[in-house]
């Protein structure tokens, strides 16, 4: 940790403040920082920069914080830990480095977890995404006893083999704030890292979109506006797809982002519908399987762009 | 002698599959010295969650040196045939090679020699191939080589190799491969916090001892025993018990290289949640073992965790950390559990309507309906009261659709009789809606209250007729809806509860509410009942009893009661350890052959009774005389299900059997004498039936 901190900036004091340490620390190791992605989605892996950016020959090391939108998590704000929306930390880098592990400690020591006095354990956990016909093999990170952070190793995404492989770090940021800062109430994080008046909480910030967003993930969202959007979204995913192949033929793509983001939107679009209980369980399956149909599309494209490694 | 030590070091391998890997590097390693001609003397595998490490001791220096003949061409043969043989054999000229004389000629023999070669350049050879070749479960690629195709596969990225080999005397040699960019040396790591430099080891011996003092606890059974025993003195201290978990042992120890038992606590407010899912919670999520107060016997509200790692505050941090955890899990827990307690279990029902069970065999509300119908059918059959059977097959699957089944689905069941007990459900019937599951295989308990053994039977025999009427039958190692485990919890059911039960009658019955209508429906429960001779073969083979036996009782056709099945064969198998039931069986086997000989010469049976006027010997009349009494006296035994008695009667039979063979040429010159004897073997193989088909045993 840096002594020269002013106090609020602190990892331990302020949540802004242990982002803003964990952005400066993955700097250091040579990732570009980047700013989330304009777009709902369910996790960190969805934005462009880890999906993507994962495939093809290119190296590729970034770090951003991505908010999260799992509407079937909202609890109305009640739960002390569980919400709709929440921050992701995430990190990648390609090829994984040799040394990813210590790298990923070295983080840890960064927002003041010092592995002299905590027990940190590397747990397997293997993770797959169906709907991004994607797979790799690492660990949920544990530190006494909870887990703070996913790291994995991505063998496979968007249905392509990863060539070389990335590895991936999320770290869930409100829980190892809260743990950092010793809160039991996710609303009780110290936002600003300030005192007194000044103090503003992570409550202040977002509890009340928590309630409102509960009510519309649950009660109220438009599901026929919904059913419409997936349809719209995966059709102009496959229009853009469809033309985005240069002189017709299957050599170079020119649109594979804009493709993928109807495949986001798709994806967090059934997320909602999903809240809404309005998808039974042979459908979703179907809704799943449509989604990834999309992503492997998008990979396949990607690939024959120029960041993706096509000659 | 010298020895190998061979240490792979790696990212962490996950807990459950240490054992294995272990195993398999010790198996791969020896099989293949072996197949190489340098036979060892010991091996010991290990694995930490970092290392898997390998020690082979008592190698050979050398291959011993392989020498072979090699039989060429005849003295005088072409030159091309010559030239041929020299250049296969290495030979310089004719000069080096034997003459040797046999039946056809004189041939040369060429004398190959093939020098044995350093034990040390063999495993260069062999280790690069085992650990390219692996069989981790699972395994991925990393880093800048992953690039490339061909790149190496392992469990998790491997950094490390040390490889030696050598005397115990001496300083051992590296044995030099390289596999993936990874060159052996002999440098090893410590513990990742506490020790994490390089560690310089020479063979297996420093190797150990170093680790230790690098804070590595090697030997995965070290680590249990450390664990089991301080965990064991920490709440003995305290007047606590610890509740002893051997799967959860095998995976702590798994997840860490030096162990620290430390003893935690939650909120007591907790403890009224019921045990078994206080110890899901806390084991599940947080690797922990839960405590009991020995005067009480209950959980008390302290659990055990195993750290890795020596802090520096003593692990006050650590503690607290846990407890953090655990804390809101149990919260959750204790939602979860009151939650559920306010929906009734029959409200919960409707649900089911929506749940498909098999896409062929409806949803689950009708798989439960027609597990009520079955289980009124089968109740008068074993003791149980029909209204109370029905009602606990109306609410025993009830409890897959609360909260706290769905977050630890190894408490269902065992909820469902919380839940049950809760809103004031009989004692047998919220018991019935635990142990309907029961038994889960062949060392699980077998339910005795008649309540829970009729909806046992009849979720069962459901599952069993289902998936028949389907054809979903369970084909060499597959068995995806664990239709084996159901048939051997049948067999125990009505076994092991003495039950007299039909079971063709009641398979026909489940089968009937059946909406799919199978094609060979007629088939179906002779088929299953096929299937359940094979299940109670595979579990009397299991308990060293004899199988054989089995095919004998079923060969009498018509069999479908299994506790009587299993009277006659434990009857069948005493007597035939006596020896009137050896003597016996070799006579009747003597009978059928000579009669299956003769049926065939003759081409005919020798079916129907003898005629007493043709018996000219004393010994056939004895025979036939006493096969009439014996018949009646094992049928009437049989019918009495007195198995032991029937087989008594058998005993009879063995002396004028034996006599008979004795005096008796069956095959006389006279046709009709020798048919008559013929019917006559055919009558002792008949009333041998009386018991079991003899010629399905095995001598």
């Amino acid at each position: 940790m840096d002594a020269s901190l002013p106090a609020h900036m602190r990892p331990e004091r302020s949540f802004q403040g242990f982002i803003l340490a964990l952005q400066r620390f993955w700097a250091e190791q040579g990732c570009v920082i980047l700013q989330p992605y304009d777009m709902e989605m369910g996790a960190g892996t969805f934005h462009p920069a880890t999906t993507l950016r994962a495939l093809g020959p290119k190296p590729w090391n970034a770090a951003y914080v991505q908010p999260s939108r799992r509407p079937k998590d909202g609890r109305y704000g009640e739960n002390p830990n569980r919400m709709q929306h929440y921050y992701q930390f995430q990190v990648i880098m390609k090829p994984s480095p040799p040394n990813l592990q210590e790298l990923y400690l070295k983080s840890l020591a960064a927002i003041g977890i010092d592995s002299a006095v905590h027990d940190i354990r590397f747990v397997e956990d293997d993770w797959e995404s169906p709907t991004l016909g994607a797979w790799g093999l690492g660990w949920e990170c544990w530190c006494d006893g909870m887990e703070v952070s996913q790291f994995t190793y991505f063998q496979q995404v968007a249905g392509f083999e990863c060539a070389p492989v990335a590895g991936e770090l999320t770290y869930g940021l409100e829980r190892l704030a809260m743990y950092v800062q010793g809160v039991d109430r996710v609303y009780d994080l110290n936002f600003n890292g300030r005192d007194g008046d000044q103090k503003v909480t992570y409550g202040d910030v977002f509890l009340q979109a928590e309630r409102e967003y509960s009510k519309h993930n649950f009660e109220v969202a438009d599901t026929a506006m919904l059913f419409e959007q997936f349809k719209m979204a995966e059709a102009a995913c496959r229009k853009y797809l469809d033309a985005g192949w240069k002189d017709g033929k299957r050599e170079a793509h020119l649109m594979a982002l804009p493709a993928y983001d109807q495949c986001i939107k798709a994806s967090h679009v059934f997320n909602l519908l999903d809240a809404r209980g309005v998808i039974s369980v042979t459908e979703r399956q179907s809704y799943i399987l449509r989604v990834r149909e999309l992503a492997k599309a998008c990979g396949e494209a990607w690939i024959h762009t120029e960041a993706g490694g096509a000659a | 002698m010298p020895e190998l030590l061979l240490e792979l070091f790696s990212e962490e391998i996950p807990a459950r599959m240490q054992a294995k890997a272990a195993d398999d590097l010790r198996r791969m390693v020896t099989d293949k010295l072996v197949a190489e001609g340098l036979v060892y003397e010991g091996a010991k595998a290990f694995a930490t969650p970092r290392r898997l490490a390998l020690t082979v001791h008592g190698i050979p220096t050398r291959q011993p040196d392989l020498k072979t003949e090699r039989r060429g061409p005849k003295v005088g043969a072409p030159d091309a045939a010559v030239q041929g043989f020299l250049k296969a054999t290495g030979l310089k000229s004719l000069d080096e090679a034997k003459i040797q004389r046999d039946p056809k000629g004189d041939f040369y023999i060429g004398l190959i020699e093939k020098p044995g070669r350093d034990a040390i350049d063999v495993l260069a050879e062999i280790l690069p191939v085992i650990i390219r070749t692996f069989p981790w479960p699972k395994s991925m690629r990393w880093g800048a080589r992953s690039g490339k195709p061909g790149s190496l596969s392992w469990v998790r990225p491997l950094h490390a190799i040390t490889a030696t080999f050598g005397p115990e005397t001496e300083e051992p040699d590296v044995v030099k491969f390289e596999v993936d960019g990874i060159a052996t040396g002999q440098t090893t790591y410590g513990h990742r916090f506490m020790a994490p430099g390089a560690i310089n080891v020479r063979r297996f011996e420093d190797y150990e001892a170093k680790l230790k003092a690098a804070k590595v606890i090697l030997d995965p059974q070290a680590r249990k025993d450390i664990i089991f025993e301080d965990a064991k003195e920490l709440t003995f201290a305290q007047g606590f018990e610890l509740v002893e978990d051997q799967v959860l042992l095998d995976e702590v120890s798994g997840l860490v290289e030096w162990p620290v038992v430390m003893m935690g606590s939650f909120e007591a407010e907790y403890l009224a949640i019921p045990e078994e899912v206080i110890r899901a919670t806390i084991r599940n999520n947080q690797k922990c073992f839960v405590v009991r107060d020995s005067k009480t016997g209950k959980l008390t509200n302290k659990f055990v965790l195993t750290a890795n790692i020596e802090a520096t505050d003593g692990g006050k941090v650590i503690v607290s950390g846990n407890e953090r955890v655990i804390r809101p899990r149990l919260s959750d827990a204790k939602f979860f559990y009151e939650t559920d307690l306010k929906t009734k279990l029959e409200d919960r029902l409707p649900k089911f309507e929506q749940i498909v069970f098999h896409e062929k065999l409806g949803t689950q509300a009708a798989r439960i309906e027609r597990i009520e119908r079955l289980a009124a059918e089968i109740a008068p059959l074993v003791g149980a009261d029909v209204a109370k059977a029905t009602r606990a097959a109306h609410l025993a699957k009830a409890d897959l659709l609360t909260e706290v089944v769905g977050e630890f689905p190894e408490v269902q069941g065992l909820m469902g009789k919380y839940y049950a007990l809760a809103q004031g459900e009989d004692a047998s019937v919220a018991a019935a809606c635990e142990e309907h599951y029961k038994p889960q295989g062949p060392a699980d308990r077998v339910p005795t209250d008649p309540v829970s053994v009729a909806v046992a039977l009849a979720d069962k025999l459901d599952t069993l007729v289902g998936f028949w009427a389907i054809d979903e039958k369970p084909t060499g190692s597959k068995d995806p809806y664990a239709l084996r485990r159901a048939a051997l919890g049948v067999i125990r059911l009505i076994v092991e509860n003495g039950l007299r039960l039909s079971l063709m009658k009641v398979a026909a019955s489940a089968l009937a509410g059946l909406s799919v209508k199978p094609a060979d429906a007629t088939r179906l429960p002779s088929d299953l009942l096929a299937f359940f001779a094979d299940r109670l073969k595979v579990q009397l083979r299991e308990q060293g009893a004899r199988h054989d036996l089995v095919d004998a009782v079923f060969a009498l056709g018509g069999q479908d009661d299994l506790l009587m099945i299993v009277r006659r064969v434990e009857a069948l198998g005493k007597f035939l350890d006596s020896d009137d039931g050896k003597n016996l069986l070799a006579g009747t086997k003597r009978a059928s052959n000579i009669l299956s000989i003769e049926e065939k010469k003759d081409k005919r049976s020798f079916d129907g009774a003898p005629d007493a006027a043709l018996y000219g010997l004393a010994e056939e009349k004895a025979l036939a005389k006493a096969i009439g009494e014996v018949k009646a006296e094992a049928s009437a035994a049989v019918a009495k299900e007195d198995f032991a008695a029937a087989m008594s009667a058998m005993a009879k039979l063995r002396p004028p059997v034996d006599a008979f063979f004795d005096k008796v040429r069956v095959n006389d010159d006279d046709a009709k004498v020798r048919e008559n004897r013929l019917k006559l073997l055919n009558e002792i193989r008949s009333a041998t039936r009386a018991v079991a088909d003899f010629s399905k045993i095995q001598d």
